[in-house]
């Protein structure tokens, strides 16, 4: 289970607000390769992950992304609250005011809402960690593209270095993962329960099989 | 599944009780998100807030870490099983 601590992972405090920053920055909120998406696909997909690794590093980096959600959000908020509607409008935020005014709502910078087709679940654990790792890749580059967007306020850019940087560490520990899970795999007597492959080509000599008694 | 758990029994007992101080300090916080004047309310948090720290203490002294914020001389997160799998505690 979770609990919460009263604190951003990462200090944010902009001084000026800027929603045309805000009309972009959103897209790592609730946009295909946004924070709500990481963090519900490595939750999503720990429950199939045959070794102890990465078990530990998707719950890890799953609860990770969920602190990024919150400071997404709070640079979100920030840039745009108190902000006049006409100014909202100016921005390009006219119809995100109209349906949200100010509150934080999931969707990509183009304006389409978060759907639970960015939460790739493949219920294999090697497809599952290569998109895993693709997707810190692409969040990284949206952070790199956001950066060079905002070079004109230190205090945006600030912890949005500090976002990328934490995508290329996730990135370095789910290729670790990958590695393990691959040595895994490659075990002799590996059993995997869900799949009838792992019967055929592995000794089955200790395979418990399904609890359906299916004899898989 | 052979149970290789030194004192099981304990172990799943202690849970329990973690288990239901944490839902105790849950269930009083959000009372008090809106009665944050209720004394007695404030109290049963007090006392709740201080078994759960104790029984959480001695718990992972013994079966490890509930959470990354435990010092470990090993590092035993990785341990099974995890919340999802099967156990009998």
């Amino acid at each position: 289970m979770w609990t919460y601590d009263k604190r951003l992972e990462y200090p944010i405090n902009i001084k000026c607000p800027n929603p045309r920053l805000a009309k972009f920055i959103i897209s790592q909120y609730g946009g295909p390769d946004g924070e709500l998406a990481a963090s519900l696909r490595y939750l999503s997909q720990r429950f199939g992950m045959p070794d102890q690794k990465s078990k530990a590093i998707l719950n890890d980096i799953g609860t990770e992304e969920l602190a990024h959600l919150e400071m997404v959000g709070t640079i979100v908020h920030q840039l745009t609250d108190k902000v006049c509607p006409e100014e909202l409008e100016k921005a390009g935020l006219g119809a995100y005011y109209t349906d949200h005014g100010v509150d934080i709502y999931p969707q990509s910078a183009s304006g389409n809402p978060f759907t639970a087709a960015y939460i790739a679940c493949k219920g294999d654990p090697v497809a599952n960690l290569q998109e895993d790792l693709a997707a810190e890749q692409k969040a990284r580059a949206t952070y790199e593209k956001l950066i060079d967007l905002c070079k004109d306020d230190p205090d945006v850019i600030d912890p949005l270095r500090f976002l990328r940087q934490r995508e290329v560490v996730h990135f370095q520990r789910f290729g670790e993962a990958l590695n393990g899970v691959h040595e895994k795999l490659s075990q002799k007597k590996f059993y995997m329960t869900n799949n009838s492959y792992g019967c055929d080509m592995n000794n089955t000599t200790n395979n418990t099989g399904n609890s359906c008694g299916c004899g898989r | 599944m052979l149970n290789t758990e030194p004192c099981q029994e304990t172990r799943a007992e202690m849970l329990r009780k973690i288990r239901e101080y944490n839902f105790a300090i849950i269930e009083l916080a959000l009372y008090l998100d809106t009665h944050p004047e209720d004394q007695k309310a404030l109290c049963l948090h007090r006392e709740y807030a201080k078994c759960f720290k104790d029984l959480t203490d001695k718990y992972q002294k013994v079966y490890g870490p509930l959470t990354i914020n435990f010092p470990c001389n090993k590092w035993r997160w990785l341990e099974e099983p995890w919340p999802w799998e099967r156990s009998d505690f």
